[in-house]
């Protein structure tokens, strides 16, 4: 009974937390946390308008076919084979139905793929190199002693023995040691690498995903609207451990991005880290955002 | 020319009265019918192995972290401890995601649609007495169990470092499949093995498309052809046009791994998306492929067991050559996710929901074909109606995946696996099913029990809904597709999924039941056992048909 719960409550996207973390039993896509994603659920929920109907009326054609014409009920067949007005019909009306679906889609596609038009001062940008298996992440517009401030993104949890429990804070195969920050509110350019073979970095709550191909350096956008930690994984087959590279990105306030920046640059890694645990622990910003 | 047709039969005639050993009738066959028995049993055969793996599969996520494949892995090495044995699970698990996709397309679904039933049937439908080139019939299928053997010895030796067979995905993208990701000779062999699964589809393609345009009886005009004739040439045409730019793709990924080229390596000035465009060129033409055959092998049935002439005819067969046009200018909606520019993912969006059109003119046409009709709800009609649904379940889904806006959520999440599931392993797969309980008293000469065989169909189609619908659900929620282990928050619907699979392995039982039952048995078979809506040429020969048919070639009104 649990989890019809759950799913109802899924289906009725009340959050159960803000956290871009996937929910058992869900029916539906994450909450979205990026205009984006608002964007895509509610294409989608219009595709739902259609495809359901589409479905439940071919699925009453075979019971009224199967009801009214079995060898019973209707001894005598007909003979008719072309009906020339119904052929144009079913012909016409799919046509309009993605004429619709069309209307809608391709803003969305320009929407998502189309970089949008901001001042570059205030664009966040981060590459992501995909190895097997971890993420580098490198923070191109700070530079330290000539250099891009960049740190590895490993995995907490890798399938084996003797790992930490999966907790709420370091979800079991999602959480990593060390996540990307942004700040919330802000357009980040993402640049997808890859330094061996293809992976795939992909956000569901941002409603992104972009290959890391190598030799290649492509690129993607998403603005966070909600503070909090969301959680991605790899979403091309890379070999062994495919499933244990995740991606976490943590959204902040300016503020305490910046001040995460300080101790980045800073060049201590360890208490990078003890403040993004500290600001966790203190911010009943999650919750807040439960709308 | 059909009358030169004459002469061949006519001399061949003689040799009805030999008695032919076991070694020349199985092993030399240059008959139609044999060969495609003969392709049957290696479908079912190569069937089971792919029905395996995707066991392991449903065991292995039937709840989360790495646990049941740890037994299939290291046997044989003293004192592995749990750690490396579950390194060797998660390659272990990918070559069997691989090689389940690789054999169900390659090995089981084609081998039964286009060898079995289209060697059966396409020349008895048109009137001829054989195929057009019997002897290379004879090689297309003896190809196959070799290019098979060749996949199994690629699971068995050196892959990569992270252990034996090719763990990259039925894709084959490179650097994993070059020597980058998988250095040993288990890529070089599978490579070999496709490459002569393909030639013996190509040699078996030419073959229709020869006997088609060349041997229909007279009378048979193309447009008087039935509906699995014109499935089977389309089909042909498709497997001659893409599958040599397969051949293409893999012969540059074998010298990019033994010759130092660099096709695929960005090292050289190469790109490893040049292969995924080249590789899906090839591949969506082969998902129409797949499909195609089970379209025409519905429409037979619609019509037979509905008692009335299949609506809209020439819709039907025209809807069939659009889809199949169309099917070579959409393949880069697999690539929404690589980095294309984004006029060019709006060109495959528009393309791909066009498909939807022709797709729709069928369906509708096949239930415009049951209106009116008295219709008989014997096994094979069952099938052919469960896959009316689900085709149409997997269908919508598909319009959904073809906008890229959308897709950017949902690629390689298992969306896309339930997606292709429901066209391919409920679509096809019933459409085989359809077809093998409407033709096994034609080809084999006994009847079946079909108490025993309705059984099966709804274990099937329970089993098939439990295990793929909930999977829709894990695809909008973001799990990815090819993923040994999942988070928490995907746990429920993983189990009802692999609880599905039970149904399937219970549907498998009463298949063999069925099979074996009719075996014991034997009751004789009538000639045609469906009624005079069962028209085309097969239900005017005795069943089975003799040894050499039509040595007087019908006429076609």
């Amino acid at each position: 009974m649990r989890w019809i719960a759950v799913a109802l409550l899924s289906l009725l996207s009340l959050p159960a937390m803000a956290d871009g973390v996937p929910r058992d039993g869900a029916l539906g896509f994450q909450p979205a946390a990026s205009p984006l994603m608002e964007e895509i659920t509610s294409f989608h929920n219009i595709l739902l308008w259609i495809i359901i109907p589409v479905t439940i009326f071919v699925l009453a054609l075979l019971i009224i076919v199967a009801v009214k014409y079995n060898a019973k009920a209707n001894k005598v067949p007909s003979k008719f084979s072309h009906n020339t007005m119904i052929e144009i019909v079913w012909t016409l009306v799919p046509v309009i139905i993605l004429l619709f679906i069309a209307y809608f889609s391709f803003p969305l596609l320009y929407r998502g793929d189309v970089f949008p038009d901001v001042d570059e001062a205030e664009v966040v940008n981060v590459k992501a190199q995909g190895n097997q298996w971890n993420w580098t992440y490198t923070y191109t517009d700070v530079i330290v002693d000539d250099y891009p401030v960049e740190f590895v993104s490993n995995p907490i949890h890798r399938g084996l023995p003797d790992e930490p429990e999966g907790t709420a804070d370091a979800p079991r195969n999602l959480a990593v040691d060390l996540p990307m920050v942004v700040p919330v509110d802000t357009v980040v350019r993402v640049q997808t690498a890859a330094s061996d073979v293809i992976h795939s970095f992909a956000v569901p709550a941002f409603g992104i995903k972009t290959d890391a191909v190598p030799g290649r350096l492509n690129e993607l956008w998403f603005l966070a609207n909600e503070t909090g930690t969301y959680y991605g994984q790899c979403s091309e087959l890379c070999g062994k451990d495919h499933a244990f590279m995740p991606i976490e990105i943590r959204v902040v306030t300016q503020a305490q991005y910046e001040a995460w920046l300080e101790r980045v640059t800073g060049n201590s890694v360890e208490d990078a880290r003890q403040y993004l645990a500290e600001i966790t622990n203190e911010s009943p910003v999650q919750l807040a955002s439960v709308q | 020319m059909p009358m030169d047709a004459i002469t061949p039969a006519d001399e061949l005639h003689h040799e009805d009265d030999h008695k032919i050993g076991f070694i020349q009738r199985w092993f030399f066959s240059t008959n139609h019918k044999d060969i495609g028995t003969l392709y049957l049993i290696a479908a079912i055969i190569f069937g089971l192995v792919g029905t395996f793996l995707s066991g392991l599969i449903r065991m292995e996520l039937a709840a989360p972290e790495i646990g049941p494949l740890t037994h299939f892995v290291l046997w044989g090495v003293e004192g592995a401890t749990q750690a490396e044995k579950i390194e060797a699970a998660k390659h272990f698990y990918n070559t069997v995601i691989t090689y389940h996709g690789l054999i169900m397309i390659f090995f089981m679904v084609m081998p039964a649609l286009i060898g079995g039933f289209g060697n059966w049937f396409v020349p008895i439908m048109i009137g001829a007495p054989d195929m057009a080139f019997p002897r290379m019939n004879n090689i297309s299928f003896w190809l196959l169990p070799a290019a098979f053997l060749l996949a199994v010895v690629s699971m068995l030796v050196p892959g990569g470092p992270s252990g034996n067979g090719f763990g990259g995905g039925w894709v084959l993208y490179p650097p994993l499949s070059s020597t980058t990701g998988h250095p040993g000779p288990s890529m070089d062999l599978l490579i070999l093995s496709l490459h002569i699964a393909g030639i013996s589809s190509i040699l078996g393609a030419i073959n229709f498309i020869v006997t088609i345009l060349n041997m229909r009886a007279p009378g048979m005009t193309i447009h008087k052809m039935p509906l699995f004739v014109w499935a089977m040439l389309i089909t042909a045409f498709l497997l001659v046009l893409s599958l040599p730019v397969l051949a293409g793709a893999l012969t540059m990924l074998l010298t990019d791994r033994n010759f130092g080229t660099t096709f695929f390596d960005p090292a050289g000035g190469g790109d490893p998306i040049m292969f995924q465009h080249l590789f899906w060129f090839f591949g969506h033409p082969e998902v129409y492929i797949m499909i195609l055959p089970a379209f025409g092998i519905v429409s037979h049935i619609v019509s037979t067991f509905s008692k009335k002439p299949v609506f809209g005819y020439l819709g039907m067969a025209y809807a069939m050559a659009s889809i199949g046009f169309i099917g070579f200018i959409v393949w880069a909606h697999h690539m929404y996710t690589v980095g294309m520019n984004v006029d060019l993912k709006a060109y495959f969006v528009a393309a791909t929901m066009i498909i939807a059109v022709p797709t729709g003119i069928k369906i509708f046409s096949w239930i415009a074909t049951m209106w009116g009709g008295s219709i008989e709800f014997k096994v094979p009609m069952l099938w052919a109606i469960g896959f009316i649904f689900l085709f149409t379940v997997g269908g919508v889904t598909g319009v959904v995946l073809a906008n890229a806006g959308v897709d950017h959520a949902l690629h390689d999440t298992y969306y896309v696996v339930a997606h292709f599931h429901y066209v391919l392993s409920l679509g096809a797969v019933f459409a085989l099913f359809a077809g093998w309980f409407y033709w096994y008293e034609k080809m084999f000469g006994i009847k079946y029990n079909g108490f025993l065989a309705g059984i099966q169909f709804w274990l099937m189609f329970i089993g098939a809904n439990v295990v793929f619908f909930p999977q829709h659900f894990l695809g909008l929620q973001g799990m990815p597709r090819r993923y040994i282990d999942y988070a928490d928050g995907f746990v429920l619907w993983n189990q009802v999924s692999s609880f599905g699979y039970l149904f399937i392995l219970a549907s498998l039982f009463f298949f063999f039941a069925v099979v074996i039952e009719s075996v014991v048995r034997r009751r004789k078979a009538d000639a045609n056992p469906w009624g005079e809506y069962a028209t085309t040429l097969e239900w005017t020969l005795p069943s089975p048909p003799p040894f050499h048919q039509f040595n007087e070639l019908p006429k076609v009104k």
